[in-house]
Order: C-alpha cells, then structure tokens, then sequence
C-alpha cells in the first residue's frame, strides 16, 4: 500500500492536541515540559474542560507556558502560584485550577505556598517538574538536586554536610490530610508517558470533584543544565533520578 | 505484506532533533538527517525505513514538540 493511501483521516492514530498551539516552544531539544505541555493540553482536551480550565505558570523554564497551550492562563510571582491557584479555585469553584511548577519555584521558593495550599486542602492540581536543576538560570543548584550531582553551584558535586540532603517533596505531600492523590511519574518512555497522562487525568477529575489538592510529580530530565544529549539524560534520569526518586503513587484516597 | 503498515508525517520545521523518537522507536524506523537541516539548523529526524513502521505511536508520545502525526491500516 502506498505512503498516500494511508496518510488519511480515518487511518491517524496519533495527532497533536488542538490545545497546542503552532508557536515553535523556547525549550531546548529533548526538554521534558515539551511532553508534559502536551499531555496537559491532551488530557483537558479529553475531558472537555477546555473553556473551564485555569493554569497557573511558574517562574522558571515554563514561564512561557501562555504561549503554547490555548487555556487561561495567570503568571504567579516565584513560587506563589499555589496560592493565587487557591484564590482563583475559591472565587471560581467550577473552573479546574492547575498550578505548573518546577523544582526551583515548588521546593525552594514556595515550599511554603505549595505545602500550605495542599494542607488546606484546596481543589487544585499541582503539577510538580523535578528535574533537580534551576534550568532557567543556568543550572544552579536546586533543593532536589541529588547528592554529588554537579551543577555550576556545586561543581566539585553536592555535599551533603555543605548543601543539605536532596528534598523529597512528595512524601511530604503524601502525609498531608488535605492531599486526595500524591503521585510520582516520568515522561521517559512511551509506556511511562501514557502513565503520566492517566495521572493527570485523575487529578484533573479529582479536583474537579472537590476530593482535595493532587500533585502529580514528573521527575524529568534538563540535558543541557546536565550536559548531556537528550537520550543520555534520559538514560542518566533512569540511574540516578529515579533511585532517589522512585515512580508511583505515593498515596490515593480516591476510590475507582 | 506486513499486516500492520503505519506512516509517520514528521513536521520538519518544527523538529528540534532532540533524537528521542529515535530511540524510542521499536522497529528502528526513525533517524535523524545526517546532513539536511531544517530552517533552524536542525538534523531534523526522517523515516529511514518506512515499510518497517507498525504505526504503533511511541515516537509521537515521546515527542516534545509535538511534530509527529502517525497514521496505520490493519491489511486484512
């Protein structure tokens, strides 16, 4: 059968979202928010929630967020967007309120927002990158880098007794009464991001449904702040990352 | 024949050749231009070996940008 037999609508198993937008995304080759972004776009789009949903950009790699999924979207100051989520989820509790967080802007700078809007727990989703890198500043250290890992702050690698332990935040999550669904996912592989996107859906469902805040962590790769191709990051992730940080739910109230 | 036969339409412009469709691709369908690039210097990634696609979308899930469509028929 020839290319153009094939090439038709009724054959096409795998499109891009229409929530995607055609602007070309400012992230590096390989950067594992190009996948998230999609999964979020496909994932509201499945739900149909696409004129009811809200997120909430970081500051961080994903402060441009706006320009590449059609949603609204609000830009929080560094770390606060778990609190402007729970001001907006409160003044509108129809709309499903998203924050996008990374390391840097979830476990450094608003620790405190994150850990408080999940304690009250707000209707919210968060959704945490931990990629154990400030990407965006040029790869600084961030509270979840790994011990030993070097970074331009650490460049003899992390030390413990100099720099703390890697923060685990999840589990922190985890034991909080106002969480409903804590989870740790990655977008490595095919079967993974699949994974990753049934995640979000629960969450997005969760929230929707007023069970409490989801935080849906994707452990993800940043290959130029490790100085690695993209399939060495990935590969690196996979014997490093996810040693410290392994993948699953760490808790989920919610019954099927 | 193969009994599965699937097409990737890549979006060239769009590629970043991050490779990672490269190597998620069971059937080593996919590879990235050794020397065409795209307007903004890409290697972006081609199909090297299209009778061997399944149509099976690991390279598209992979995707960060979101350039790959993926097209199958089931000949019966």
């Amino acid at each position: 059968m020839d290319k153009n037999d094939i090439i038709k609508e009724e054959n096409r198993v795998y499109k891009r979202p229409k929530l995607l937008t055609d602007n070309i995304m400012h992230y590096c080759p390989g950067c594992s928010h190009g996948v998230v972004h999609k999964l979020v776009a496909e994932v509201v789009e499945e739900l149909g929630l696409e004129e009811k949903t809200i997120g909430i950009a970081p500051v961080g790699c994903a402060v441009f967020a706006y320009n590449y999924i059609d949603i609204d979207w609000i830009e929080a100051a560094h770390g606060r967007a778990p609190a402007i989520a729970s001001a907006v989820k409160r003044l509108m509790p129809d709309r499903m309120v998203f924050t996008y967080q990374g390391d840097g802007d979830l476990a450094a700078i608003g620790t405190c927002e994150s850990i408080h809007a999940a304690n009250r727990g707000e209707n919210i989703v968060i959704i945490f990158i931990n990629n154990g890198i400030y990407g965006m500043t040029g790869g600084q250290m961030a509270p979840t880098t790994l011990e030993g890992m070097k970074t331009s702050t650490t460049p003899y690698g992390r030390r413990v007794d100099l720099n703390g332990y890697p923060l685990k935040i999840s589990p922190l999550f985890a034991q909080l009464d106002g969480t409903c669904y804590v989870t740790r996912q990655s977008v490595h592989t095919p079967a993974n991001t699949r994974k990753t996107k049934a995640a979000l859906k629960q969450a997005f469902q969760n929230a929707m449904n007023g069970l409490g805040t989801s935080v849906v962590e994707v452990v993800s790769t940043c290959n130029s702040g490790w100085k690695m191709t993209p399939a060495q990051a990935n590969k690196w992730m996979v014997e490093n990352m996810l040693v410290q940080y392994p993948l699953g739910d760490l808790k989920n109230t919610v019954k099927k | 024949m193969a009994k599965v036969q699937g097409v990737v339409v890549i979006n060239e412009e769009r590629c970043k050749g991050c490779e990672l469709c490269v190597v998620a691709c069971p059937a080593d369908v996919l590879q990235l231009q050794s020397m065409e690039v795209n307007d903004r210097g890409y290697h972006y990634a081609s199909m090297v070996n299209p009778e061997q696609c399944i149509g099976c979308a690991s390279c598209a899930l992979v995707c960060p940008d979101g350039c790959i469509e993926v097209y199958r028929v089931i000949n019966k």
